[in-house]
């Protein structure tokens, strides 16, 4: 029985395990039955991961909290600051995940299995994301071409680029 | 079609089990997705949220699967209605409690549920009797693509599906299965199996739990990670995962048989007379009674029949149905376990007595060789 898990309440073995993130961490909660229930984690609905589990520790005005750079990152889509995903480890809209993509790439390596999605694949983000392979496909071919000085090959590449850009291109701004 | 008829209609879920649901009772698949021009609904404005709802409204509406369908608002439910929804696992209690633009879109079967405006624009959840998450990996991905020919999703070729919280983003996929585990849990065994399914990414929560952690030795099973892996890598782990509990579970039934039998026996015959007589039943000690009941039929103590009766009352023993059926906007909890018990004798009343001959599911294999996996 070494290295068991204890609850993180009250120190008795722990059978529930949750994730969270918080302050750009990530926590691993290790709680047992009786703590868990008392949290309301194990509830019917139990699908998602609740977010107080550590809450801050002090707990100031949250509005007084000055950036500490002069640098704060702000979504230009949804004005969600880093401070506003601190505080609730969400983002405010699907534009955030660019916005934040310093902070996230080392977050979401603790978080899941790997950083890159490898399933599923929308119909109509499936032709942009044969093109954007394409496209940088195509550039890699394009650049050791160029390096080996291969300048026939290089201009022809060049052409190809262009031709894929025109015809995907077109498709990306009807849709 | 309106709240009553629903709770009236006979579910797959509760009214059709069958023994093919004997360790796992249920699958549970669901999916987070966002549309791509607006924000989440955590930060949406209401306008934004009516908006969101009006979109994905139309989308689903037009599906074959839910016509017809119940389009619910959450805002003109009751508290007494939401809390039925979320005991049937229709509704998740975040979406319940959420403001403007909440709404469920439910199946007339029940094994179709998409919540509107919950953590992510869309939730859409399918659940099926019994252990299948291939065939409800097959349905929910069917559905999930014909609402994508008309709804633009927010999509990172990178990052996948993108949802509110990190945690979701990749493929969206929460896979679960609801497993009756009573032997490993009279045996002890629970947090070893926690832990051991721990280290392969899978977690375990308890369920249905009111009272202790026994409670109805009921848990529920699912992936932990939604990124770096295809839906089907991950349906294929869990998958095995709780293919080897069930395992387990077999084994530690065949232990307390072939050690314990008396105890057992004993355990399983009280439940019976309880059910069967009681006056006053807390939520959670029917559960367990129940529990017992129910692995008494999986032993062959009690006819396969009364399986589906079993399962009903896990669904129906909870608070949310049985204040319901009582009719009454509040009751007093006492009052509640009064009900409960009176419902619980009436369903018992004809049910069928134990005959203590088990049959064991399976021979366990090598019983006390060394397991081949680590
Ligand atoms: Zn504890
Ligand atoms: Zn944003």
């Amino acid at each position: 029985m070494a290295n068991q898990l204890k609850c993180v309440s009250c120190g008795k073995p722990a059978t529930v395990h949750f994730t969270q993130i918080l302050n750009n961490k990530v926590h691993k909660v290790d709680l047992c039955e009786a703590c868990a229930q008392e949290k309301g984690l194990t509830t019917l609905a139990g699908f998602e991961l609740p977010l107080d589990l550590f809450p801050p520790k002090a707990t100031s005005e949250p509005t007084a909290a000055a950036p500490e750079s002069g640098l704060t990152l702000r979504c230009e889509k949804c004005g969600f600051t880093e401070a506003d995903f601190k505080k609730t480890g969400r983002f405010g809209c699907p534009h955030c995940y660019e916005t934040f993509k310093q902070m996230l790439g080392p977050m979401l390596d603790g978080m899941h299995k790997g950083t890159a999605h490898t399933g599923k694949v929308p119909r109509h983000a499936a032709a942009r994301k044969e093109y954007h392979d394409r496209l940088s496909q195509l550039e890699l071919t394009l650049a050791s071409a160029i390096k080996d000085e291969r300048y026939e090959d290089a201009a022809r590449y060049r052409d190809e680029i262009a031709q894929v850009k025109q015809t995907y291109g077109k498709q990306e701004a009807a849709s | 079609m309106t709240f009553g008829s629903l709770i009236a209609t006979p579910s797959d879920l509760t009214d059709t089990a069958s023994s093919k649901c004997a360790i796992v009772m249920m699958t549970r698949i669901r999916l987070a997705r966002n549309l791509a021009s607006h924000r989440f609904p955590g930060r949406a404005s209401p306008d934004e949220r009516a908006e969101i709802r009006a979109a994905c409204q139309q989308t689903i509406n037009n599906l074959p699967l839910m016509q017809p369908a119940y389009d619910l608002a959450i805002s003109d439910l009751t508290e007494l209605q939401k809390q039925i929804l979320v005991e049937r696992h229709l509704i998740s209690r975040e979406l319940s409690a959420s403001p403007d633009g909440a709404a469920a879109m439910i199946s007339n079967d029940h094994t179709c549920s998409v919540m509107i405006n919950e953590e992510d624009h869309l939730r859409i959840q399918f659940l099926r009797a019994g252990f299948q998450l291939k065939k409800t990996w097959a349905a929910i991905n069917a559905f999930d693509t014909a609402i994508e020919d008309t709804l633009e999703y927010a999509f990172s070729p990178t990052l996948g599906y993108l949802t509110a919280c990190p945690t979701n983003v990749g493929t969206g996929l929460r896979a679960s299965a609801m497993m009756h585990l009573p032997a490993l849990v009279i045996g002890g065994h629970m947090e070893k199996v926690v832990r051991a399914v721990n280290q392969l990414g899978i977690v375990v929560r308890g369920q249905f739990g009111e009272g202790s952690d026994a409670s109805g030795s009921i848990f529920q099973i699912s992936n932990q990670t939604t990124l770096g892996e295809s839906e089907e890598q991950i349906i294929k782990r869990l998958s095995a995962v709780l293919s080897s509990i069930v395992e387990h579970e077999l084994n530690a039934r065949a232990r307390l048989i072939e050690n314990d039998s008396s105890k057992l026996f004993d355990k399983i015959g009280r439940a019976y007379g309880i059910l069967q007589n009681a006056h006053l039943l807390t939520s959670s000690e029917a559960m367990n009674l129940l529990s017992l009941v129910r692995l008494g039929i999986d032993l062959g103590i009690f006819p396969d029949s009364g399986r589906p009766l079993v399962d009903r009352l896990f669904i129906e023993s909870q608070p949310g149905h049985i204040q319901n059926n009582a009719g009454q906007a509040q009751i007093e909890p006492a009052l509640r376990d009064t009900l409960r018990a009176a419902q619980t004798r009436a369903a018992f009343a004809d049910f069928a007595p134990p005959n203590f001959i088990p049959a064991i599911e399976e021979p366990p294999s090598e019983p006390d060789a060394a397991p081949s996996q680590n």
